[in-house]
């Protein structure tokens, strides 16, 4: 028998082009995502060089990063609009194709690539994006590149990459009743640091991996990169092929079903050695809330606020970050006052994440001084939603119910957080200025953003959902 | 692009840990569609105030680090996201070189495709740079031949550095003129998956 090898290593050698000594492996990419912010620039080289795209095929393109999600059809922002109005006529002559901001595929570039069947496992997929490690959840090796990196992809449908290290992320046991995917990668994030998986693709693995759906999984993944990872991924299973399944692009009939042989053969092998290996307890994880200004700097909700002086590591940082936050050493998490509550992003925006959010809600209404707003992470999500009539749900509760785009995850359109006030937000990254200037970013789950809006701060959510499983 | 062979210059020392590319360049500058001008922009909401001057309490603003050409910082620099906007802002700013005990895996490679060199040295070594050019003027030497940053007084620190990188950098190559003369070997692997 062959000797056993990591998922990450038979993806890898399927798709190096050329090998030469002194030089990283030519890799080539079977799926390239595109959109407006990361990829001007790109197209504009390719015209000076008189270069074209080697690949349409394999190309897709949307609009997602400063896309208004309310009145669409007036874009105040000239800027922006200027910079939609290039990729439209970047797809156009270079031959992508696109969905537009009014087109019924837009949506979050992550968000859209599973919903349309173009993500499939064993692929290779790459987008001017940090978190295109998303697709990873499918058992893909799926990486963020820069602009000149996505020149190079269109130009030549390949990119210059070193073979990764391995690394094992391992999640032994079950997660508790109201502990999430969000709080796992957070709870993961918090014990190992923002740069430990730094040179390394991790894959995720244990028993509460396996239990989860392919919307969790995505979630997971979706903030390898937060970790330092470039790329994390999951070994597909039946739930991956299911959820592939029938998708607009994903393979049919006879092609399918050698596909899916082919797929379920790419999980890791008994025996195959990673690089490294980290290990956590699922059953000893809480609901996290993020109190700093890195995505490490989080804590469950039970616990206080870090005392600088008590801290073995970036004592200054943690002081700087306090300061910021307008927190005291300390401080207990429940304690933080909330003005604003964001659901939404490529990390909790898909239909399971605004279910879960709506059954915490459905016959609460959102505190008294809080501005709460739901992004749907695309048009498919708002219109599934509107089908099952989360959108009144949550617009019964007072939340402002909007149009699918990365929003107020990085404040790009006019969803902005004021300087100085809190927001209890399910998007992945709490950095200064973020989610705007000054702002100040709590990373939670969506079923504790749904619960902090109710109460105005934040609470345990595992004692809301006795209620909610009552009130059911 | 540019090459880099070897770079004389300013040290600016920030000595804050785990800088990410928010903060290098916010997002409301991203809109642009050009790849110059990011200069002005370059770590925004650190260095005005918001009305939109200049804060004399940002050391980059500090009259001993105009003309800064050697930027250093602290672990993990450049991590979040992908933006390659952080990078033009840092070379359109006027620096060639940035050294740090860590940087962020898209950020480093970023770097060189900018005629930016990211030089990793051990965290004891930054911390000397630091400690030095906190107290005033600092000059630094950077030579990509032989992978060393030096200065008047006899100080070295060696640097490892990727052949494939160090050559892209020492050439000025165009990676897509390079990787075009593989043509072939792409069209083959296409044919073999079709």
């Amino acid at each position: 028998m062959s000797q056993p090898e990591t998922i990450i290593e038979k993806i890898w050698k399927k798709h190096v082009v050329h090998q030469e000594e002194g030089k990283p492996d030519l890799l080539y990419i079977d799926l390239h995502l595109v959109h407006e912010v990361t990829s001007p620039q790109a197209f504009e080289g390719l015209r000076m060089n008189s270069r074209k795209v080697r690949r349409p095929d394999l190309t897709f393109a949307t609009m997602d990063h400063n896309v208004p999600t309310i009145h669409r059809n007036v874009i105040k922002d000239a800027i922006s609009k200027k910079q939609m109005e290039t990729l439209e006529e970047n797809c156009e002559e270079f031959g992508v194709s696109l969905a537009d901001i009014h087109h019924p595929d837009q949506g979050i570039v992550h968000i859209i690539g599973p919903e349309l069947g173009l993500t499939q496992p064993g692929k290779t997929i790459v987008c001017g994006d940090s978190h295109t490690s998303t697709h990873g959840a499918f058992g893909a090796i799926a990486f963020g590149i820069g602009t000149s990196e996505v020149e190079h992809v269109l130009s030549t449908q390949t990119l210059w990459q070193a073979p990764p290290k391995t690394m094992q992320v391992k999640v032994n046991g079950k997660l508790g009743t109201g502990v999430t995917a969000k709080d796992l990668i957070l709870a993961i994030i918090a014990k190992f640091g923002v740069r430990f998986g730094s040179g390394y693709i991790m894959e995720y693995t244990g028993e509460a991996i396996r239990d989860m759906s392919m919307e969790e999984r995505m979630t997971v993944c979706n903030m390898s990169i937060e970790a330092g990872a470039r790329a994390g991924l999951i070994s597909p299973d039946e739930k991956t092929v299911q959820f592939v399944e029938g998708r607009r692009h994903a393979p049919k009939g006879e092609e399918f079903e050698k596909a899916e042989k082919e797929w379920l053969a790419l999980a890791t092998d008994e025996g195959a050695v990673y690089d490294s290996t980290v290990e956590i307890n699922a059953d000893e994880i809480e609901p996290q809330v993020s109190w700093g200004t890195n995505p490490s700097q989080c804590v469950p909700v039970s616990a206080s606020v870090p005392d600088p002086e008590k801290v073995t590591d970036d004592e200054d940082g943690v002081r700087r970050a306090l300061e910021y936050m307008g927190l005291e050493p300390n401080q207990p998490i429940e304690s933080i006052e909330l003005q604003h509550v964001f659901i939404g992003s490529c990390t909790n925006a898909r239909l399971a994440d605004l279910r879960k959010a709506a059954r915490m809600i459905e016959g609460r209404k959102v505190h008294e001084g809080i501005r709460a707003m739901v992004v749907p992470g695309s048009f498919a999500v708002k219109q599934e939603a509107e089908t099952e009539g989360l959108d009144r749900i949550f617009m019964e509760a007072g939340f402002e119910w909007r149009s699918a785009g990365c929003s107020m995850c990085l404040g790009m359109n006019d969803d902005i957080v004021p300087p100085g006030e809190h927001c209890a937000s399910t998007s992945n990254r709490n950095f200064e200025g973020r989610q705007g200037n000054g702002a100040r970013t709590h990373l939670v789950s969506p079923e504790m953003a749904a619960v902090a809006a109710v109460e105005g701060h934040f609470v345990d959510v595992r004692k809301y959902t006795s209620a909610a499983e009552r009130v059911i | 692009m540019e090459a880099f062979v070897r770079h004389s210059g300013l040290v600016y020392p920030l000595n804050r840990a785990n800088i990410d590319t928010d903060q290098i360049i916010p997002k409301q500058f991203l809109k642009r569609i050009e790849r110059k001008g990011f200069w002005k922009f370059l770590f925004y909401n650190w260095r005005y105030d918001d009305d939109g001057n200049l804060r004399d309490d940002f050391s980059l603003n500090y009259p001993e680090y105009q003309g800064a050409s050697v930027l250093v910082a602290g672990e993990n620099f450049g991590c979040g996201s992908s933006r390659e906007h952080a990078p033009w802002a840092i070379q359109d700013y006027g620096f060639r070189v940035v050294i740090a005990p860590s940087f962020a895996d898209i950020f480093y490679s970023n770097c060189f495709k900018n005629g930016i060199l990211p030089v990793q040295l051990k965290r004891d070594e930054v911390s000397q740079i630091m400690d030095r050019a906190g107290g005033g003027e600092c000059y630094l030497s950077v030579d990509l031949v032989d992978q060393i940053v030096f200065d008047r007084t006899g100080w070295s620190a060696t640097f490892e550095i990727d052949e494939y990188h160090k050559n892209m950098l020492l050439n000025g190559w165009d990676e897509i003129s390079v990787t075009l003369t593989y043509d072939d070997a792409i069209s083959a692997f296409e044919n073999q998956q079709n």
